[in-house]
């Protein structure tokens, strides 16, 4: 008989020590990537408790909260977008030509147009971006690139290049939205608290929810599984055209005018705060519970950088750029060695 | 008795890619309640049929017929929709999310306010899969499993849709024999329902076990519809090549011929202990100059891996390779092919060839650094490489400067073939060399490898055609759950023997994975 | 067999329909016709268009946004990207003063290594770390931004320089020094691309990684040079800006410059998908880009439509080059 039977021990026994340790790596790096924006967060938290006697107080909090409302509306569409496998990087000017268009409606038409007419033109601009992608089959970056371009063109243009800054009126009632409290709270931040909560019901409760997983974990798969892989994408893209919409009328109203270079930068800081909350770049996973950790988390740290006297305000976008890529880099290979 | 109910009636549909005519006035009906075979070559056009029922591909001409009102579905969930489920060989399912999200995706249990009801989800996924002999907690990820259970989590989600029609593209390919079973006790219960079922198998046994009927797809035309019971084994691959019977069977289905003469040379390929968490489990292969080792078992049981492995594109977790007595440096293709290793990878269009460069380029990439001077690319003698191979292996191109991604699928391999031979290797790895290309190609390479092997190279040979590994090889090695189980040599080598090796292993060790 | 018909299968394809071959043709040649056709119109209905000092002026703008869209028609023939172009001149751009003092081709050289290194970092991000070049390079942009920012307190400060004057402003036998030097530089990646290995590595990963890999290419390796050559000649551009302006401005220079390069490559015929350079068809790219503003501008259309206009042009010129080595 030739049948040589394999020489080392029976490869089940082999096989389940290796297999356990490598799922046990696993176990504990999908736990350190979930919950490493709430680590570094709590680590934050008493640093800077420690360093600044002024840094604990309510008021202080409410200031880093009320100084990142806008991010946290744009993180959670950024979140749903990430998850679905693509990106948006229009959300900044898509926020400035809200802002611009609710100092604008506001002033020509009044409130119920200063709240509306923002809401639906970003709504739009989504739905472009959405279609491209979607329908039109183009890469999510480059299209929203280029949205990123011609919504700051429309910003321009409604505003004659920057130079007519029009003022909200001072007894329009939309201005209560960005300057009132409810509840000890003030409004823009209930928004914000709002869209995670029921961005987190969506996500995780729903069949759209369940599909945005499936559309970002593999395209293919959820296409031959019947789902409507391009509705929900074109939904995402607007979903987060939409939260930036509303991120910028809120900034507008409590600010009283719309500016055109708001929100520059921004959708690099929502990403940020996706990346740290444990969501990957590549689609397929991640949850609101981390994104809304990276947003308080980086509201901390700029709160931090402020307290610190560092010689010019550049420092702001080098720490966070910094902070970004130590994060992005963590996560990427934590993912590698995750590795099932 | 009353004319069984025609379900789906596929009326002369053709489809043509580019030019290429795929399927060419293809019918079929499909009843209620029977189990219907659809077998053929690779390229016969099986997929494309399929895919054109399904809604991914839309007909050029002719009529889809569905419960008596032509149909023509836009997209995958139309057809599913309208009750067509299918289930594909590639396990078309989302890695990363859990069991039960995968088998209710698109259709989840709502419970208060039209959420989802996720405890009720868990314990009705943990239900279903229990009827499909599947014991694992639903709330593990996909990717955590064993291909076949993945598979059999794939045919739950199908076959619990409440479909008319079920659609299974090679199903138990990643399935072992208690797992096939399973799938046929599935099988004959939805013929009972009156559900139809479209069964695509290149394995004739499970043809004549579970089917009724059969029809025969050859180069894109359908050449035979009739009663399994009507057909011997013979008559059918005598039908699918479309040679006579007696030639068949004097002749055999592949190209290959007896076994080499090896005398007592020492193996140029060793590898041993190859180790991957989940993936391989101390695998060893030894290789000897003119030696064809066949790599034999189920898909998922690490075919691909050991031979990536030994090549260096598989991370290990431990394992040695030497070639020629000297160890290779793991986890570097380069240090492979500079040792004399060559390996044509498994999917020819994802790892193999770069569709937009043109043939010449694809043959001259992997020997660039032979080919050249200074960082300059000596082109005369890239010509003149790619010319002897291009007339050699008979590629046919309109010439050396056509795109490889324009040609057939057999010229692709051949182009890749010759990537690997103009490194002049010691050792071949052939992942899968005749998967998706015609008949005359799979012929033409099967002979190659023949000589190749003749002339004294090493050949590592994967196959998912089981017949191809049993004919080609001098000796299999047998592997499930990515660990070797044993080798045959000469007589021993037969398709029963290599799966009684598979169903033994499975009885032994299933209670120690469950 | 004893039949000698050819397997239908076997036969090389007939050519593809002819929707498919006009489609193929305004990828390729369309950026030319266009070229072509805009010359024409400004030729037409524009008296100065072709006087020398209109066509240097056209030829010393267009020099910068080419020498970035040589790297990044590279990049993108990898299937990559580099959105951290306008960074990487800032930070050439603020390098420049401090070194000036050495002599300015020390002061060259100085930015230009810092552009390299920025290039380097983007490099091992991709290609070791395994981060996807899109968010690597985003990262870059913001960061090197705000590292040129915080260099120079985010002051422009004068560069009083003869040398460096020349350099931006002054002319060779009637061409612009700006524009020689892109032409000089253009020369060099179309041998790189076409004649070496390297230039055959880069669109054999970009069309097909895992086969690369599988070939035993030297990819990572072959990644990190391409974004180092980005990074070089974005600094080049960065300090060809800087001498012609005569100021190094970091908060300004190469402001969204990433879109104009991006749009220039894929105007000329490159897919974003990669395996493909085309860098004559990127010269006309840039060209037919300058001419459009130009343009434009020529006909007082503002700003903020400008901006729409470019929008519309990149998603077009995208839409047109997708999915062409999808078969």
């Amino acid at each position: 008989m030739s049948q040589e039977l394999a020489p080392a021990a029976p490869p089940s026994t082999q096989a389940t020590a290796v297999d356990a340790a490598a799922d046990r790596q696993s176990r504990i790096v999908g736990l350190v990537q979930r919950s490493a924006a709430l680590i570094v967060l709590a680590i934050a938290l008493l640093v800077g408790s420690v360093m600044y006697s002024q840094f604990a107080e309510v008021s202080n909090f409410r200031n880093i909260l009320e100084s990142r409302f806008s991010l946290g509306l744009i993180a959670v569409g950024m979140t749903f977008v990430i998850i679905s496998g693509g990106i948006d990087l229009s959300v900044g000017s898509v926020m400035a030509v809200s802002a611009v268009l609710t100092a604008w409606s506001a002033t020509n038409y009044g409130s119920v147009a200063a709240v509306v007419v923002p809401l639906a033109v970003c709504a739009v601009i989504g739905l472009v971006n959405g279609l491209l992608i979607a329908r039109g089959r183009l890469a999510p970056f480059i299209v929203t690139l280029a949205t990123l371009l011609g919504a700051r063109g429309l910003a321009l243009k409604i505003t004659d290049e920057g130079t007519t800054k029009q003022l909200v009126p001072d007894d329009a009632w939309v201005l209560n939205l960005g300057r009132a409290d409810v509840a000890g709270l003030p409004v823009p931040i209930l928004f914000a608290v709002a869209a995670f909560l029921v961005g987190f019901v969506v996500l995780n409760r729903t069949r759209f929810g369940q599909s945005v997983f499936a559309v970002g974990g593999s395209e293919d798969a959820a296409n031959l599984m019947g789902l409507p892989v391009r509705r929900i994408k074109v939904w995402v893209y607007v979903a987060s055209a939409f939260l930036a919409g509303v991120a910028g009328m809120l900034v507008a109203a409590r600010a009283g005018t719309g500016e055109v270079t708001l929100g520059q930068g921004i959708e690099l800081q929502a990403i940020a705060a996706v990346v740290i909350g444990g969501t990957l770049l590549t689609g397929g996973s991640g949850g609101l519970g981390g994104t809304a950790a990276g947003v308080v988390l980086l509201g901390v740290i700029s709160n931090l950088i402020n307290l610190s006297d560092l010689p010019n305000t550049y420092y702001q976008g080098l720490v966070s750029g910094l902070f970004l890529l130590v994060v992005v880099v963590a996560q990427t290979l934590l993912a590698r060695k995750k590795r099932t | 008795m009353d004319e069984p109910t025609v379900v789906i009636d596929v009326r002369q549909v053709s489809k043509r890619f580019l030019g290429v005519v795929a399927l060419d006035q293809v019918s079929l009906q499909l009843r209620a309640g029977e189990v219907h075979a659809l077998i053929g070559e690779n390229g016969a056009g099986k997929s494309t049929l399929i895919k054109l029922i399904t809604g991914v591909y839309q007909a050029d001409d002719g009529e889809v017929v569905y419960l008596g009102n032509p149909v023509r579905f836009a997209q995958p969930r139309d057809a599913q929709a309208a009750g067509i489920s299918t289930i594909y060989q590639e396990i078309n399912l989302i890695p990363q999310v859990s069991v039960a999200r995968n088998l209710f995706l698109g259709r989840e249990p709502t419970g208060r306010g039209g959420l989802i009801d996720l405890p009720r989800m868990n314990r009705e996924a943990t239900e279903v899969v229990k009827r499909y002999g599947v014991d694992v907690d639903v709330r593990r990820p996909l990717r955590e499993l064993a291909t076949g259970i993945q598979q059999m989590v794939a045919i739950a989600r199908a076959v619990e849709s409440d479909a008319k029609v079920v659609i299974m593209d090679e199903p138990t390919s990643s399935l072992e024999p208690r797992e096939v079973d399973q799938l046929f006790a599935v099988i004959d219960q939805l013929r009972q329902r009156g559900v139809a079922v479209l069964y695509v198998s290149h394995k004739l046994a499970e043809v004549f076990r579970i089917c009724d009927r059969v029809t025969v797809l050859r180069d894109g035309r359908r050449v035979h519809t009739g009663p399994v019971k009507d057909m011997t084994r013979l008559s059918l691959i005598a039908t699918m090549l479309g040679r006579d019977v007696a030639d068949v069977s004097a002749h055999g289905t592949t190209s290959f011929s007896e076994e080499h003469d090896l005398g007592d040379r020492a193996p140029v390929l060793r590898a041993s202990g190859l180790t991957r968490a989940h993936l391989l489990h101390g695998v060893a292969v030894d290789v000897r100059p003119g030696e064809v080792v066949g790599l034999a078992g189920l898909l998922g049981s690490g075919r691909s891996e050991t031979a990536k492995a030994i090549f260096g594109a598989q991370p290990l977790d431990a394992g040695e390779v030497h070639v020629d007595g000297k160890q290779l440096h793991l986890g570097r293709p380069a240090a492979a092919i500079e040792a004399g290793v060559a390996l044509l990878p498994e999917d020819r269009k994802a790892e193999g060839i770069i569709p937009g460069l043109s043939v010449r380029e694809n043959i001259a990439l992997a020997a660039l650094p032979r080919m050249s001077r200074g960082g300059f690319v000596a082109q005369k003698q890239i010509d003149g490489v790619v010319d002897t191979f291009m007339k050699r292996l008979r590629i046919k191109a309109s010439s050396p400067d056509q795109k490889v991604g324009e040609l057939s699928g057999g010229n692709q391999q051949k182009v890749l073939l010759a990537r690997l031979l103009c490194l002049n290797p010691k050792v071949l790895i052939l992942d899968e060399p005749t998967r998706g290309i015609d008949v005359g190609a799979k012929a033409e390479v099967q002979a190659l490898i023949d000589e190749l092997a003749g002339n004294g190279l090493a050949v590592l040979l994967i196959s998912s055609e089981l017949s191809e590994v049993v004919e080609g090889s001098d000796s299999v090695v047998v592997l499930r759950d990515g660990a070797a189980l044993g080798t045959l040599r000469g007589k021993d080598i037969s398709e029963d023997r290599i799966m009684g090796m598979i169903a033994e292993a499975a009885s032994d060790t299933r209670t120690a994975h469950a | 067999m004893t039949t000698t018909v050819a397997d239908p299968a076997e036969v090389v394809r007939p050519p593809a329909p002819r929707r498919e071959v006009a489609k193929a043709w305004v990828r390729d040649r369309g950026v030319y016709v266009a070229l072509g056709l805009l010359v024409l119109y400004n030729v037409a209905t524009s008296e100065g268009f072709l006087s020398r000092a209109n066509i240097n002026l056209n030829l010393i703008q267009v020099a910068v946004t080419l020498i970035v869209s040589l790297g990044m028609a590279m990049v993108i023939g990898t299937e990559g990207i580099d959105l951290s172009v306008g960074a990487t001149m800032a930070i050439a751009a603020v390098l420049m003063p401090d070194y000036m003092g050495y002599g300015l081709p020390v002061a060259i050289l100085v930015a230009v290594a810092a552009g390299a290194v920025v290039g380097l970092i983007n490099g091992l991000l991709i290609a070791v770390v395994g981060v996807q070049p899109i968010v690597a390079t985003l990262i870059m942009l913001v960061t090197g931004r705000a590292m040129a920012n915080v260099y120079s307190n985010g002051q422009l400060t004068e560069i009083f320089d003869p040398a460096l004057r020349t350099l931006g402003t002054g002319s060779t036998l009637g061409v612009p020094n700006t524009a020689l030097v892109a032409l000089l530089l253009t020369a060099v990646v179309g041998v790189v691309v076409r004649r070496t290995t390297f230039g055959r590595r880069l669109v054999a990963i970009g069309g097909n990684l895992e086969a690369s890999t599988l070939a035993g290419l030297p990819v990572r390796r072959t990644l990190i040079t391409v974004y180092v050559v980005s990074g070089l000649l974005a600094a080049i551009a960065g300090v060809l800006y800087t001498a012609r302006t005569g100021a190094a401005n970091p908060g300004q220079i190469g402001d969204l410059i990433e879109l104009a390069a991006i749009t220039a490559v894929v105007v000329g015929g490159t897919p974003l998908s990669g395996g493909r350079v085309r860098i004559l068809a990127t010269v006309a790219g840039a060209l037919l880009l300058q001419i459009v503003f130009a343009t434009l501008t020529r006909n007082n259309v503002d700003a903020g439509y400008a901006r729409i206009f470019q929008a519309a042009i990149i998603v077009g010129a995208v839409y047109l080059q997708r999915d062409r080595t999808a078969s």
